[in-house]
């Protein structure tokens, strides 16, 4: 799939822009600050419905606005579909799929598919577990775009779960008996449920994910130890062998809704005294290993971008081999590395059927990636070869 | 911000749920400009509702006096009880003329975020009901989101065990007049699961 057309207004710096792109390479070139990644963001966010920077909606509405737009037309095995987005912090933001409202903004996920690499990712090796975790999670959406929902009853019945430990253990440390606790089997199995079909398709996924990471990073560090990524989850020696491991099982929701179930039972004590949710996907850990050491903490620099890089080009060589084509978008992210890596992602983008990517100035990009020519200078974007 | 009482009654009417800062004002100026009598009106309904409105002593749904009229009502069915949230779902039961037994108003669903426990719910008095009338079966027509469905299985764990007591929960699956293709995966998902045979 590609984009064919960009249409933004008041999103970020842009009061408006319209850029129309081609398949292949296309490079925005301009100054820094002059608004190039907010446009790279303005696709991210049809494909996932957020900002790779910006944790909320509010940053991305133009100073002095009140709602951005965000429109794409995404063409797909040659049948073009036109997104439109509505994004208005603090209500609900609205969606329209070839100018039909749909009844959630949820439901365009999955016209547009991208993989974004930008210079944040460093986070993805060094940052916490909850941005491994958000990794999983919107290439699980990329990949199927019932994992929103999923995801989203999952963390509603979290927070409710949540909140009753919390009154519970209050009361108890108060002296009450725990009649507070006559609804958590009922929470419970509920979390087990919605728990288990993340924690499935989570598991599912590194395993499939597991080689393309490993084979991307070879490509792009041939002289570095070789990179594993493993899913730990907080069931411990609870999950089933040959779950998340390329080569092992399908994981089967109902033995892991079951196992959830039973991790609850066994430390609701523990759950109570300390008023948190202690067993569940919210908590698993996607482990980064290099060599034999954990990356966090131990790859330098260098490594890290390395690992980073090849977690996204795995993420990209997964959804193309499953029959879509991703847009692959490039953030600013060829100032950060080295000739080899430069060229080996080079190489990979000229494969890709769409690229986007911004850059400060036109020498650091390798000389393979050829392609349309955008300049963004004050506002304006002109197309310039 | 405008001054003295007419922004109080914006502040007021916006605090109203669906109503949002731009409508306040809207509503604020437009009966600043009604005739008094539209607004004696209102004013007598907003007191008569303060001061008349009772809850039914059996179902909990808003009536006028002490039993509502469908519990007083002696076609009704008395061996089938519905159980809903809110009042405003016997209305949309009601819609239907289909359902020619009684209701059971919870006042809410297990929500413990905003504080609401079994014991904030009508359970009790459900319970009581149960123990004491003819009811053989029992609907579970609470909503179909996290809440809802979590109410429905601590009621279903508590009701069980009443021997030749049924409890049923109500259907869920594709809206009529829809399109397959336009239905999300979760619902038809669960249409599939509950498909009956023909």
């Amino acid at each position: 799939m590609y984009v064919r057309q960009l249409q933004v207004t008041d999103f970020r710096s842009w009061a408006h822009a319209d850029l129309t792109f081609e398949p292949g390479v296309s490079v925005l070139v301009g100054a820094n600050g002059q608004g190039k990644t907010n446009l790279i963001e303005a696709i991210g966010y049809v494909a996932t419905l957020g900002s790779h920077r910006a944790p909320t909606d509010a940053p991305l509405v133009r100073h002095g606005s009140t709602r951005a737009i965000v429109r794409t037309a995404v063409v797909n095995a040659g049948r073009e579909l036109l997104v439109e987005l509505e994004i208005t912090p603090g209500k609900s933001n609205r969606a329209r799929i070839n100018r039909a409202p749909v009844g959630r903004p949820r439901d365009v996920l999955g016209v547009l598919r991208t993989v974004l690499f930008a210079p944040e990712d460093i986070a993805l090796v060094r940052g916490d577990p909850a941005e491994r975790r958000r990794f999983l999670d919107e290439l699980l959406v990329a990949r199927s775009p019932r994992y929103a929902g999923i995801r989203g009853d999952y963390d509603r019945v979290l927070k409710q779960r949540s909140a009753l430990l919390k009154t519970a253990g209050a009361a108890r440390r108060a002296g009450a008996r725990g009649e507070e606790l006559a609804t958590l089997d009922v929470w419970d199995g509920h979390l087990a449920r919605h728990g288990a079909e993340l924690l499935a398709a989570r598991l599912d996924l590194v395993a499939d994910l597991g080689p393309h990471v490993a084979a991307a990073h070879a490509g792009v560090a041939p002289e570095s130890r070789p990179v594993e990524v493993r899913y730990r989850s907080t069931l411990g020696a609870a999950l089933p062998d040959g779950y998340g491991v390329p080569g092992g099982g399908r994981a089967d929701p109902e033995a892991l809704a079951d196992a959830l179930l039973a991790e609850l039972g066994r430390i609701r004590a523990q759950e109570v005294e300390r008023g948190v949710c202690l067993v569940g996907p919210h908590r698993d850990e996607l482990e980064l290993v290099l060599g034999e050491a954990p990356a966090r903490g131990y790859a330098s620099h260098g490594e890290s971008w390395s690992f980073a890089l090849a977690l996204r080009l795995g993420a990209f060589h997964l959804l193309r081999g499953e029959g879509t084509e991703p847009v692959l978008l490039l953030d600013d992210v060829f100032a950060e590395l080295d000739r080899r890596r430069r060229e080996r992602l080079a190489e990979v983008a000229a494969e890709a059927e769409q690229v986007l990517v911004t850059a400060a100035v036109e020498e650091d990009l390798p000389e393979k990636l050829a392609g349309a020519r955008y300049e963004v200078r004050d506002g304006e974007v002109s197309r310039a070869g | 911000m405008y001054e003295g009482p007419v922004q109080d009654l914006i502040d007021e009417l916006g605090r109203l749920p669906g109503i949002g800062p731009k409508s306040a004002q809207r509503i604020a100026f437009h009966l600043l400009a009604a005739d008094p009598a539209d607004i004696g009106r209102l004013q007598d309904a907003l007191q008569r509702v303060r001061e008349g409105v009772v809850f039914c002593e059996v179902c909990g749904n808003v009536a006028e006096q002490s039993i509502c009229r469908i519990c007083a009502d002696p076609r009704r069915d008395p061996k089938l009880v519905c159980v809903v949230e809110e009042p405003k779902d016997v209305l949309a039961i009601e819609r239907t003329r289909e359902y020619r037994g009684r209701y059971h108003v919870l006042g809410g669903a297990l929500d413990p975020l905003s504080g609401v426990g079994p014991d904030q719910l009508r359970i009790r008095e459900l319970l009581n009901r149960i123990g004491t009338d003819e009811i053989t079966e029992i609907i579970l027509a609470t909503d179909p989101n996290t809440e809802g469905e979590a109410t429905a299985t601590y009621l279903v764990r508590l009701l069980r065990d009443f021997p030749g007591l049924a409890v049923t929960r109500l259907a869920s699956g594709l809206p009529m007049g829809g399109d397959l293709e336009f239905a999300d995966e979760l619902t038809l998902g669960r249409a599939l699961t509950g498909r009956r045979a023909v």
